[in-house]
Protein backbone atom coordinates (compact mmCIF):
# COMPACT_ATOMS: atom_id res chain seq x y z
CA UNK A 1 0.00 0.00 0.00
CA UNK A 2 1.30 3.49 -0.70
CA UNK A 3 -0.14 6.53 -1.65
CA UNK A 4 -1.02 5.83 -5.21
CA UNK A 5 -2.96 3.17 -4.16
CA UNK A 6 -5.05 5.62 -1.88
CA UNK A 7 -5.34 8.24 -4.79
CA UNK A 8 -6.35 5.41 -7.80
CA UNK A 9 -8.83 4.54 -4.82
CA UNK A 10 -10.54 8.22 -4.60
CA UNK A 11 -10.85 8.70 -8.16
CA UNK A 12 -14.30 7.54 -10.12
CA UNK A 13 -13.59 5.37 -13.28
CA UNK A 14 -13.81 8.05 -15.96
CA UNK A 15 -12.43 11.08 -14.64
CA UNK A 16 -10.39 13.70 -15.89
CA UNK A 17 -7.25 14.70 -13.70
CA UNK A 18 -4.84 16.96 -13.88
CA UNK A 19 -1.45 15.93 -11.80
CA UNK A 20 0.82 18.80 -10.94
CA UNK A 21 4.85 18.02 -10.91
CA UNK A 22 3.77 14.82 -12.47
CA UNK A 23 7.31 13.35 -11.81
CA UNK A 24 7.63 10.54 -14.79
CA UNK A 25 3.59 10.01 -14.74
CA UNK A 26 3.42 6.75 -13.25
CA UNK A 27 0.54 8.22 -10.99
CA UNK A 28 -1.15 9.23 -14.21
CA UNK A 29 -0.30 5.95 -16.15
CA UNK A 30 -1.81 4.03 -13.28
CA UNK A 31 -5.12 6.22 -13.41
CA UNK A 32 -5.00 5.80 -17.64
CA UNK A 33 -4.90 1.97 -17.07
CA UNK A 34 -7.29 1.61 -13.89
CA UNK A 35 -9.59 4.05 -13.84
CA UNK A 36 -10.21 4.93 -17.49
CA UNK A 37 -9.37 8.72 -16.62
CA UNK A 38 -8.34 11.63 -19.45
CA UNK A 39 -5.34 12.76 -17.30
CA UNK A 40 -2.57 15.20 -18.31
CA UNK A 41 0.55 16.28 -15.82
CA UNK A 42 2.40 19.44 -15.55
CA UNK A 43 6.19 18.96 -15.30
CA UNK A 44 9.53 21.37 -14.74
CA UNK A 45 12.06 18.36 -15.44
CA UNK A 46 13.39 17.01 -18.83
CA UNK A 47 14.02 13.75 -18.23
CA UNK A 48 10.41 13.49 -16.63
CA UNK A 49 8.86 15.18 -19.56
CA UNK A 50 10.31 12.74 -21.72
CA UNK A 51 9.07 9.70 -19.81
CA UNK A 52 5.55 11.10 -19.72
CA UNK A 53 5.90 11.23 -23.37
CA UNK A 54 6.88 7.89 -23.75
CA UNK A 55 3.99 5.97 -21.62
CA UNK A 56 2.18 8.31 -23.97
CA UNK A 57 0.45 10.38 -20.85
CA UNK A 58 -0.08 14.16 -22.43
CA UNK A 59 2.10 16.11 -20.34
CA UNK A 60 3.11 20.29 -20.65
CA UNK A 61 6.07 21.93 -18.97
CA UNK A 62 5.40 23.77 -16.53
CA UNK A 63 6.68 25.94 -13.28
CA UNK A 64 3.87 25.40 -10.42
CA UNK A 65 5.36 28.52 -8.78
CA UNK A 66 3.26 30.77 -11.55
CA UNK A 67 0.39 29.50 -11.40
CA UNK A 68 -2.63 28.02 -13.47
CA UNK A 69 -3.48 30.68 -15.08
CA UNK A 70 -3.72 28.64 -18.53
CA UNK A 71 -6.02 26.29 -17.12
CA UNK A 72 -9.45 27.39 -17.44
CA UNK A 73 -12.03 27.13 -14.14
CA UNK A 74 -13.65 24.26 -13.09
CA UNK A 75 -11.74 22.17 -16.27
CA UNK A 76 -10.94 18.94 -14.71
CA UNK A 77 -12.86 16.75 -11.83
CA UNK A 78 -9.55 16.47 -10.02
CA UNK A 79 -6.93 18.16 -9.69
CA UNK A 80 -3.77 15.94 -8.03
CA UNK A 81 -0.35 17.97 -6.00
CA UNK A 82 1.44 14.46 -4.72
CA UNK A 83 4.21 15.29 -2.73
CA UNK A 84 4.65 18.66 -3.92
CA UNK A 85 2.97 21.63 -2.16
CA UNK A 86 5.78 21.80 1.03
CA UNK A 87 8.48 22.77 -1.97
CA UNK A 88 6.41 24.94 -4.21
CA UNK A 89 6.83 28.77 -3.15
CA UNK A 90 3.12 30.13 -2.54
CA UNK A 91 1.52 26.84 -1.34
CA UNK A 92 -2.13 28.72 -0.35
CA UNK A 93 -2.11 30.14 -3.67
CA UNK A 94 -1.80 26.97 -5.34
CA UNK A 95 -4.29 25.65 -3.47
CA UNK A 96 -6.94 28.92 -4.49
CA UNK A 97 -5.99 28.21 -8.18
CA UNK A 98 -6.64 24.07 -7.72
CA UNK A 99 -9.65 24.52 -6.30
CA UNK A 100 -10.35 27.18 -8.94
CA UNK A 101 -9.43 24.90 -11.86
CA UNK A 102 -10.74 21.53 -10.33
CA UNK A 103 -13.74 20.50 -8.98
CA UNK A 104 -12.15 18.02 -6.41
CA UNK A 105 -8.33 18.67 -5.21
CA UNK A 106 -6.50 15.80 -3.83
CA UNK A 107 -3.21 16.84 -1.88
CA UNK A 108 -0.85 14.48 -0.01
CA UNK A 109 2.35 15.64 1.86
CA UNK A 110 4.93 14.49 4.48
CA UNK A 111 3.58 15.72 8.05
CA UNK A 112 6.03 17.34 9.74
CA UNK A 113 4.88 16.53 13.02
CA UNK A 114 5.36 13.03 13.08
CA UNK A 115 6.83 11.30 16.19
CA UNK A 116 9.64 10.22 14.30
CA UNK A 117 10.58 13.94 13.48
CA UNK A 118 9.12 15.27 16.95
CA UNK A 119 12.10 12.74 18.48
CA UNK A 120 14.60 14.04 15.94
CA UNK A 121 14.12 17.74 16.23
CA UNK A 122 12.74 17.44 19.81
CA UNK A 123 15.34 15.33 21.65
CA UNK A 124 18.08 15.12 19.11
CA UNK A 125 18.05 19.06 18.64
CA UNK A 126 18.83 18.76 14.68
CA UNK A 127 16.37 18.99 12.14
CA UNK A 128 14.94 15.66 11.09
CA UNK A 129 16.36 13.51 8.42
CA UNK A 130 14.25 9.94 7.84
CA UNK A 131 13.16 8.41 5.32
CA UNK A 132 10.20 10.16 4.92
CA UNK A 133 12.19 13.62 4.48
CA UNK A 134 15.22 12.27 3.55
CA UNK A 135 17.22 15.32 2.70
CA UNK A 136 19.68 17.35 4.61
CA UNK A 137 18.64 21.10 5.57
CA UNK A 138 21.03 22.53 3.62
CA UNK A 139 20.02 20.80 0.31
CA UNK A 140 16.42 20.22 0.39
CA UNK A 141 13.62 21.25 -2.59
CA UNK A 142 11.09 21.04 0.67
CA UNK A 143 10.99 25.11 1.41
CA UNK A 144 7.95 24.86 3.69
CA UNK A 145 7.50 22.27 6.71
CA UNK A 146 4.18 21.86 7.83
CA UNK A 147 1.82 19.53 9.79
CA UNK A 148 -1.37 18.15 9.29
CA UNK A 149 -2.86 20.69 11.50
CA UNK A 150 -1.46 23.27 9.86
CA UNK A 151 -3.19 21.95 6.70
CA UNK A 152 -6.16 21.83 7.99
CA UNK A 153 -6.30 25.24 9.47
CA UNK A 154 -5.14 26.33 6.10
CA UNK A 155 -7.94 24.70 4.30
CA UNK A 156 -10.52 26.35 7.05
CA UNK A 157 -8.89 29.80 6.26
CA UNK A 158 -9.30 29.32 2.54
CA UNK A 159 -12.78 27.98 2.84
CA UNK A 160 -12.47 24.47 1.78
CA UNK A 161 -13.90 20.80 3.14
CA UNK A 162 -11.89 17.85 3.68
CA UNK A 163 -13.97 15.50 2.86
CA UNK A 164 -11.82 12.52 3.11
CA UNK A 165 -8.10 12.13 4.93
CA UNK A 166 -6.41 8.82 4.65
CA UNK A 167 -3.54 8.72 7.02
CA UNK A 168 -0.03 6.52 6.26
CA UNK A 169 2.73 5.18 7.74
CA UNK A 170 5.17 3.15 6.40
CA UNK A 171 3.10 2.04 3.80
CA UNK A 172 0.14 0.70 5.89
CA UNK A 173 -3.27 3.27 6.60
CA UNK A 174 -3.19 3.93 10.03
CA UNK A 175 -6.66 4.45 12.31
CA UNK A 176 -7.48 8.53 12.53
CA UNK A 177 -6.16 7.95 16.04
CA UNK A 178 -4.29 11.05 16.85
CA UNK A 179 -3.05 11.18 13.42
CA UNK A 180 -0.90 14.19 13.69
CA UNK A 181 1.69 12.49 15.93
CA UNK A 182 1.38 8.85 14.11
CA UNK A 183 1.32 9.51 10.31
CA UNK A 184 4.27 10.26 8.36
CA UNK A 185 2.17 11.44 5.28
CA UNK A 186 -1.29 12.72 4.70
CA UNK A 187 -3.72 12.24 1.80
CA UNK A 188 -6.61 14.81 1.78
CA UNK A 189 -9.74 15.41 -0.58
CA UNK A 190 -10.30 18.95 -0.92
CA UNK A 191 -13.64 20.53 -1.85
CA UNK A 192 -15.23 23.96 -2.00
CA UNK A 193 -16.63 24.42 1.48
CA UNK B 1 22.00 1.57 -31.84
CA UNK B 2 24.19 3.82 -33.98
CA UNK B 3 22.86 6.43 -36.38
CA UNK B 4 23.72 6.77 -40.33
CA UNK B 5 23.28 9.13 -43.33
CA UNK B 6 20.58 7.93 -45.87
CA UNK B 7 23.36 8.64 -48.12
CA UNK B 8 22.88 9.52 -51.94
CA UNK B 9 19.21 10.61 -52.50
CA UNK B 10 17.09 11.60 -56.04
CA UNK B 11 14.54 14.23 -55.76
CA UNK B 12 11.48 13.82 -57.81
CA UNK B 13 9.00 15.93 -59.71
CA UNK B 14 5.15 14.98 -60.38
CA UNK B 15 2.94 17.08 -61.89
CA UNK B 16 -0.27 17.35 -60.24
CA UNK B 17 -3.07 15.68 -61.97
CA UNK B 18 -5.70 18.94 -62.01
CA UNK B 19 -9.14 19.36 -63.85
CA UNK B 20 -9.66 21.79 -66.58
CA UNK B 21 -10.46 24.14 -64.44
CA UNK B 22 -6.78 24.25 -62.29
CA UNK B 23 -6.22 24.01 -58.83
CA UNK B 24 -8.22 26.37 -56.89
CA UNK B 25 -6.35 28.05 -54.56
CA UNK B 26 -8.11 29.74 -51.02
CA UNK B 27 -8.01 33.47 -52.54
CA UNK B 28 -10.38 32.26 -55.18
CA UNK B 29 -7.56 32.46 -57.58
CA UNK B 30 -6.36 29.04 -60.29
CA UNK B 31 -3.12 27.34 -61.04
CA UNK B 32 -3.81 25.83 -64.16
CA UNK B 33 -0.68 23.35 -63.67
CA UNK B 34 1.23 22.16 -60.22
CA UNK B 35 4.48 20.51 -60.38
CA UNK B 36 6.22 19.34 -56.97
CA UNK B 37 9.18 18.36 -56.29
CA UNK B 38 9.47 15.74 -53.09
CA UNK B 39 12.34 13.47 -51.79
CA UNK B 40 11.65 10.35 -49.93
CA UNK B 41 13.52 8.71 -47.28
CA UNK B 42 13.05 4.89 -46.21
CA UNK B 43 10.19 2.44 -47.67
CA UNK B 44 6.64 2.49 -47.23
CA UNK B 45 5.16 -0.46 -45.29
CA UNK B 46 2.37 -2.93 -47.14
CA UNK B 47 -0.26 -1.47 -44.84
CA UNK B 48 1.22 2.57 -45.47
CA UNK B 49 1.08 3.02 -41.96
CA UNK B 50 4.45 4.17 -41.54
CA UNK B 51 4.27 7.43 -43.11
CA UNK B 52 5.45 11.16 -42.04
CA UNK B 53 5.46 13.78 -44.17
CA UNK B 54 8.13 16.10 -42.87
CA UNK B 55 7.65 20.01 -43.75
CA UNK B 56 10.32 22.69 -44.38
CA UNK B 57 10.47 26.09 -42.98
CA UNK B 58 10.77 29.63 -44.89
CA UNK B 59 13.75 29.00 -46.62
CA UNK B 60 13.77 25.30 -46.45
CA UNK B 61 13.46 22.76 -49.48
CA UNK B 62 12.17 18.95 -50.35
CA UNK B 63 15.92 17.70 -49.56
CA UNK B 64 15.61 17.36 -45.66
CA UNK B 65 18.10 14.25 -45.82
CA UNK B 66 21.19 12.60 -47.46
CA UNK B 67 22.93 13.89 -50.37
CA UNK B 68 22.51 14.45 -53.87
CA UNK B 69 25.77 13.60 -54.65
CA UNK B 70 28.69 11.90 -52.45
CA UNK B 71 30.69 14.72 -52.96
CA UNK B 72 28.06 17.44 -52.15
CA UNK B 73 29.57 19.75 -48.86
CA UNK B 74 26.37 20.02 -46.82
CA UNK B 75 23.48 17.32 -46.47
CA UNK B 76 19.63 18.20 -46.47
CA UNK B 77 18.60 20.23 -43.82
CA UNK B 78 17.33 18.50 -41.21
CA UNK B 79 20.10 15.39 -41.44
CA UNK B 80 20.55 15.67 -38.12
CA UNK B 81 17.17 13.97 -37.25
CA UNK B 82 16.13 12.34 -40.67
CA UNK B 83 17.83 8.76 -41.32
CA UNK B 84 18.98 5.34 -39.74
CA UNK B 85 18.60 5.21 -36.08
CA UNK B 86 17.82 8.85 -36.16
CA UNK B 87 14.51 10.67 -34.59
CA UNK B 88 13.09 9.80 -38.01
CA UNK B 89 14.63 6.56 -38.28
CA UNK B 90 14.01 5.66 -42.13
CA UNK B 91 15.06 1.90 -40.88
CA UNK B 92 11.25 2.16 -39.75
CA UNK B 93 9.45 5.10 -41.19
CA UNK B 94 8.72 6.27 -44.77
CA UNK B 95 9.56 9.69 -44.76
CA UNK B 96 8.62 12.79 -47.37
CA UNK B 97 8.95 15.87 -47.77
CA UNK B 98 8.50 18.54 -50.71
CA UNK B 99 8.92 22.08 -51.12
CA UNK B 100 5.95 24.42 -50.90
CA UNK B 101 3.99 25.64 -53.44
CA UNK B 102 5.36 29.27 -54.29
CA UNK B 103 8.51 27.98 -53.43
CA UNK B 104 11.56 28.14 -55.89
CA UNK B 105 13.09 24.81 -55.71
CA UNK B 106 11.33 23.02 -57.90
CA UNK B 107 7.92 23.28 -57.03
CA UNK B 108 5.59 25.85 -59.08
CA UNK B 109 5.91 29.25 -57.84
CA UNK B 110 6.68 32.96 -59.42
CA UNK B 111 9.71 32.01 -61.05
CA UNK B 112 7.74 29.28 -62.61
CA UNK B 113 6.50 29.37 -66.70
CA UNK B 114 2.91 30.47 -66.78
CA UNK B 115 1.16 27.96 -69.26
CA UNK B 116 -0.98 30.71 -70.17
CA UNK B 117 1.92 33.17 -71.84
CA UNK B 118 4.46 30.80 -72.08
CA UNK B 119 6.68 33.64 -69.51
CA UNK B 120 7.81 33.42 -65.95
CA UNK B 121 4.55 34.43 -63.64
CA UNK B 122 6.42 37.14 -61.73
CA UNK B 123 3.15 39.26 -59.75
CA UNK B 124 0.74 37.47 -62.21
CA UNK B 125 1.23 34.71 -59.50
CA UNK B 126 -1.52 34.15 -57.39
CA UNK B 127 -0.92 34.74 -53.53
CA UNK B 128 -0.88 31.36 -51.83
CA UNK B 129 -1.58 30.48 -48.25
CA UNK B 130 -0.30 27.73 -45.78
CA UNK B 131 -3.60 26.14 -46.21
CA UNK B 132 -3.34 25.85 -50.32
CA UNK B 133 0.45 24.38 -49.37
CA UNK B 134 -1.16 21.84 -47.26
CA UNK B 135 -3.26 21.42 -49.73
CA UNK B 136 -0.79 20.44 -52.57
CA UNK B 137 0.97 18.21 -50.04
CA UNK B 138 -2.34 16.00 -49.69
CA UNK B 139 -2.40 15.81 -54.01
CA UNK B 140 0.95 14.55 -53.79
CA UNK B 141 0.38 12.07 -50.84
CA UNK B 142 -2.78 10.86 -53.06
CA UNK B 143 -0.12 10.20 -55.47
CA UNK B 144 2.13 8.10 -53.73
CA UNK B 145 -0.82 6.00 -52.41
CA UNK B 146 -0.58 8.08 -49.04
CA UNK B 147 -3.97 7.79 -47.29
CA UNK B 148 -3.11 7.83 -43.59
CA UNK B 149 -0.09 9.54 -42.09
CA UNK B 150 1.60 8.24 -38.76
CA UNK B 151 3.06 11.95 -38.41
CA UNK B 152 3.95 15.13 -39.84
CA UNK B 153 6.44 17.15 -38.13
CA UNK B 154 7.88 20.62 -39.06
CA UNK B 155 9.50 23.78 -37.40
CA UNK B 156 8.54 28.18 -37.69
CA UNK B 157 6.42 27.72 -41.04
CA UNK B 158 6.79 24.04 -41.70
CA UNK B 159 4.94 23.81 -38.08
CA UNK B 160 2.65 26.24 -39.71
CA UNK B 161 1.36 23.59 -42.03
CA UNK B 162 1.78 20.84 -39.87
CA UNK B 163 -0.90 22.50 -37.56
CA UNK B 164 -3.04 23.05 -40.38
CA UNK B 165 -2.79 19.50 -41.64
CA UNK B 166 -3.85 18.33 -38.09
CA UNK B 167 -6.95 20.52 -37.77
CA UNK B 168 -7.53 20.35 -42.00
CA UNK B 169 -7.42 16.33 -42.11
CA UNK B 170 -7.86 15.04 -39.22
CA UNK B 171 -8.60 11.48 -39.62
CA UNK B 172 -5.29 11.40 -42.34
CA UNK B 173 -3.14 13.08 -39.30
CA UNK B 174 -2.18 10.39 -36.49
CA UNK B 175 0.32 12.61 -34.76
CA UNK B 176 1.47 16.33 -35.41
CA UNK B 177 4.85 17.79 -34.59
CA UNK B 178 4.73 21.32 -33.76
CA UNK B 179 8.56 22.98 -33.87
CA UNK B 180 8.94 26.72 -32.60
CA UNK B 181 5.86 27.95 -34.57
CA UNK B 182 2.22 29.69 -34.26
CA UNK B 183 -1.14 29.51 -35.20
CA UNK B 184 -0.41 32.76 -36.24
CA UNK B 185 2.75 35.22 -36.50
CA UNK B 186 2.70 38.10 -34.34
CA UNK B 187 3.16 41.70 -35.32
CA UNK B 188 6.84 41.50 -34.52
CA UNK B 189 7.45 38.92 -36.82
CA UNK B 190 4.97 40.40 -39.91
CA UNK B 191 7.29 43.71 -39.00
CA UNK B 192 10.24 41.79 -40.28
CA UNK B 193 9.42 40.52 -43.00
CA UNK B 194 8.20 43.61 -44.17
CA UNK B 195 11.09 44.78 -44.14
CA UNK B 196 12.41 41.82 -45.90
CA UNK B 197 10.35 42.28 -49.01
CA UNK B 198 10.83 46.25 -48.69
CA UNK B 199 14.68 45.52 -48.87
CA UNK B 200 13.62 43.51 -52.07
CA UNK B 201 10.95 45.69 -53.57
CA UNK B 202 13.13 48.77 -53.34
CA UNK B 203 16.37 46.80 -55.32
CA UNK B 204 15.94 48.71 -59.08
CA UNK B 205 16.75 45.14 -60.34
CA UNK B 206 13.81 43.82 -58.76
CA UNK B 207 11.73 45.36 -61.35
CA UNK B 208 8.07 44.78 -60.05
CA UNK B 209 9.21 41.17 -59.77
CA UNK B 210 9.98 41.36 -63.60
CA UNK B 211 13.52 40.34 -63.63
CA UNK B 212 13.43 36.72 -64.91
CA UNK B 213 16.13 36.47 -67.43
CA UNK B 214 18.14 39.31 -66.04
CA UNK B 215 19.99 39.08 -62.77
CA UNK B 216 17.81 38.95 -59.53
CA UNK B 217 17.75 41.89 -57.10
CA UNK B 218 20.21 40.13 -55.25
CA UNK B 219 20.95 43.40 -52.89
CA UNK B 220 17.45 43.71 -51.82
CA UNK B 221 17.05 39.87 -51.52
CA UNK B 222 20.89 39.80 -49.64
CA UNK B 223 19.80 42.55 -46.96
CA UNK B 224 15.90 40.95 -46.41
CA UNK B 225 18.42 37.72 -45.66
CA UNK B 226 20.53 39.19 -43.21
CA UNK B 227 17.96 40.78 -41.62
CA UNK B 228 16.03 37.34 -41.22
CA UNK B 229 19.26 35.65 -39.94
CA UNK B 230 19.17 38.49 -37.07
CA UNK B 231 15.68 37.31 -35.93
CA UNK B 232 16.86 33.30 -36.21
CA UNK B 233 19.71 33.88 -33.82
CA UNK B 234 19.57 35.33 -30.08
CA UNK B 235 21.38 37.84 -28.24
CA UNK B 236 22.97 35.19 -26.45
CA UNK B 237 24.18 33.33 -29.54
CA UNK B 238 26.06 36.09 -31.67
CA UNK B 239 27.58 36.99 -28.67
CA UNK B 240 28.79 33.97 -27.75
CA UNK B 241 29.91 33.09 -31.72
CA UNK B 242 30.68 36.87 -32.91
CA UNK B 243 31.40 38.82 -29.45
CA UNK B 244 32.90 42.10 -30.77
CA UNK B 245 35.76 40.21 -32.96
CA UNK B 246 36.93 42.53 -36.07
CA UNK B 247 37.27 40.56 -38.91
CA UNK B 248 41.08 41.91 -39.97
CA UNK B 249 41.91 44.79 -38.05
CA UNK B 250 43.23 45.41 -33.79
CA UNK B 251 40.65 46.97 -32.07
CA UNK B 252 40.94 50.69 -31.64
CA UNK B 253 42.00 50.46 -35.32
CA UNK B 254 38.86 52.34 -36.41
CA UNK B 255 39.79 51.54 -40.34
CA UNK B 256 36.72 52.02 -42.33
CA UNK B 257 36.99 49.28 -44.55
CA UNK B 258 37.66 46.59 -41.92
CA UNK B 259 34.20 44.85 -40.09
CA UNK B 260 33.33 43.12 -37.65
CA UNK B 261 32.72 39.27 -37.98
CA UNK B 262 29.21 39.77 -37.31
CA UNK B 263 28.95 41.90 -40.92
CA UNK B 264 30.79 39.54 -42.85
CA UNK B 265 28.58 36.91 -41.17
CA UNK B 266 25.47 38.49 -42.32
CA UNK B 267 27.32 39.57 -45.72
CA UNK B 268 28.60 35.84 -46.32
CA UNK B 269 24.43 34.54 -45.37
CA UNK B 270 23.41 37.17 -47.64
CA UNK B 271 25.00 36.36 -50.96
CA UNK B 272 25.06 32.53 -50.68
CA UNK B 273 20.89 33.50 -50.36
CA UNK B 274 21.02 35.06 -53.13
CA UNK B 275 22.61 31.83 -55.37
CA UNK B 276 19.77 29.59 -54.12
CA UNK B 277 16.49 31.72 -53.66
CA UNK B 278 14.06 33.66 -55.76
CA UNK B 279 13.36 36.90 -54.51
CA UNK B 280 9.78 36.54 -55.06
CA UNK B 281 9.31 33.35 -53.79
CA UNK B 282 10.49 35.42 -50.48
CA UNK B 283 8.01 37.51 -51.10
CA UNK B 284 5.06 35.10 -51.71
CA UNK B 285 6.35 32.96 -48.75
CA UNK B 286 6.62 35.20 -46.17
CA UNK B 287 2.93 37.32 -46.86
CA UNK B 288 1.57 32.94 -46.79
CA UNK B 289 3.20 33.45 -43.14
CA UNK B 290 1.83 36.77 -42.31
CA UNK B 291 -1.59 35.63 -43.29
CA UNK B 292 -1.94 32.50 -41.98
CA UNK B 293 -4.18 32.59 -39.08
CA UNK B 294 -6.11 29.03 -37.93
CA UNK B 295 -8.16 30.78 -35.79
CA UNK B 296 -9.57 32.84 -38.66
CA UNK B 297 -10.04 30.10 -41.17
CA UNK B 298 -11.78 27.51 -38.71
CA UNK B 299 -14.19 30.10 -36.39
CA UNK B 300 -11.98 30.55 -33.85
CA UNK B 301 -8.90 28.57 -31.87
CA UNK B 302 -11.19 25.98 -29.95
CA UNK B 303 -13.70 25.30 -32.89
CA UNK B 304 -10.21 24.79 -35.00
CA UNK B 305 -8.92 22.28 -32.42
CA UNK B 306 -11.78 20.28 -31.75
CA UNK B 307 -11.26 19.18 -35.21
CA UNK B 308 -7.79 17.75 -34.17
CA UNK B 309 -7.91 13.45 -33.97
CA UNK B 310 -4.72 12.74 -33.75
CA UNK B 311 -1.86 13.59 -31.03
CA UNK B 312 0.42 16.55 -31.03
CA UNK B 313 3.98 17.41 -29.75
CA UNK B 314 4.20 20.95 -29.29
CA UNK B 315 8.23 22.37 -28.59
CA UNK B 316 9.03 25.73 -27.95
CA UNK B 317 12.77 27.32 -27.43
CA UNK B 318 13.74 29.50 -24.29
CA UNK B 319 15.46 32.24 -26.72
CA UNK B 320 13.32 32.34 -29.67
CA UNK B 321 12.16 35.65 -29.82
CA UNK B 322 10.22 35.41 -33.21
CA UNK B 323 8.32 32.95 -32.30
CA UNK B 324 8.46 32.95 -28.44
CA UNK B 325 6.97 30.37 -26.23
CA UNK B 326 3.70 32.51 -25.53
CA UNK B 327 2.58 31.58 -28.82
CA UNK B 328 3.29 27.65 -28.56
CA UNK B 329 1.57 27.93 -25.37
CA UNK B 330 -1.56 29.31 -27.34
CA UNK B 331 -1.88 26.19 -29.23
CA UNK B 332 -1.34 23.88 -26.64
CA UNK B 333 -4.02 25.51 -24.50
CA UNK B 334 -6.43 25.69 -27.26
CA UNK B 335 -5.67 21.83 -27.41
CA UNK B 336 -6.18 21.28 -23.90
CA UNK B 337 -9.48 23.00 -23.88
CA UNK B 338 -10.99 20.90 -26.49
CA UNK B 339 -9.89 18.07 -24.30
CA UNK B 340 -7.08 16.99 -27.08
CA UNK B 341 -4.02 15.15 -26.44
CA UNK B 342 -1.09 17.34 -26.39
CA UNK B 343 2.61 17.20 -24.90
CA UNK B 344 4.23 20.26 -24.62
CA UNK B 345 7.99 21.64 -24.02
CA UNK B 346 9.99 24.69 -23.76
CA UNK B 347 13.58 23.61 -24.18
CA UNK B 348 16.33 25.98 -22.84
CA UNK B 349 18.52 26.96 -25.87
CA UNK B 350 20.97 29.43 -26.36
CA UNK B 351 20.69 29.27 -30.13
CA UNK B 352 17.53 31.57 -30.75
CA UNK B 353 14.29 30.47 -33.27
CA UNK B 354 17.09 28.39 -34.59
CA UNK B 355 16.95 25.58 -32.44
CA UNK B 356 15.01 23.52 -33.91
CA UNK B 357 17.25 23.22 -36.73
CA UNK B 358 20.42 22.69 -34.45
CA UNK B 359 19.04 21.50 -30.83
CA UNK B 360 19.42 17.81 -31.81
CA UNK B 361 19.69 16.03 -28.44
CA UNK B 362 16.92 16.75 -26.54
CA UNK B 363 14.79 17.66 -29.14
CA UNK B 364 15.56 14.60 -30.63
CA UNK B 365 14.73 12.24 -27.35
CA UNK B 366 11.65 13.98 -27.29
CA UNK B 367 10.43 13.49 -30.82
CA UNK B 368 11.90 9.60 -30.21
CA UNK B 369 9.30 9.06 -27.71
CA UNK B 370 6.26 10.89 -29.24
CA UNK B 371 6.84 8.58 -32.01
CA UNK B 372 7.82 5.34 -30.13
CA UNK B 373 6.03 5.44 -26.91
CA UNK B 374 2.52 4.16 -26.51
CA UNK B 375 -0.88 5.78 -28.26
CA UNK B 376 -3.64 5.45 -26.10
Amino acid sequence: MNVFDVIVEMIPDGATVLDLGCDDCSLLERLHDERHVHGRGVEIDDASIQECIRKGISVFHGNLDEGLKDHPTGSYDYVILSRTMQQVRHPHVLLDEMVRVGRNVIVNFPNFASLINRIQLGLGGRMPVNKNIPYSWYDTPNIHFFTRRDFVDLCRERGLTITREVFLHRGRILPPVLPNLFATEVCCLVTKS
Amino acid sequence: MGTRSIGVVQPQQVSLPLTEKGLLLESGATLPAVTVQYETYGRLSPTGDNAILVLHAFSGDAHAAGRHAEEDRYPGWWDDMIGPGKAFDTDRFFVVCSNVLGGCQGTTGPGSINPATGRHYALDFPVVTIGDMVDVQKRLLDILGIDRLYAVAGGSMGGMQALEWAVRYPQMVERAIVLASTSRLNSQGIAFNAVGRNAIMSDPAWNNGEYYGAPQPGHGLAIARMVGHITYLSSESMRQKFGRRLQNGRPGNLAFDDQFEVESYLAYQGEKFVDRFDANSYIYLTKAMDYYDLAGSWGGMEAAMRRVEGSLLVLSYSSDWLFPTEQSKEIVYALARAGKDVSFNEIQSPYGHDSFLLEASLQSELITAFLTGKKR
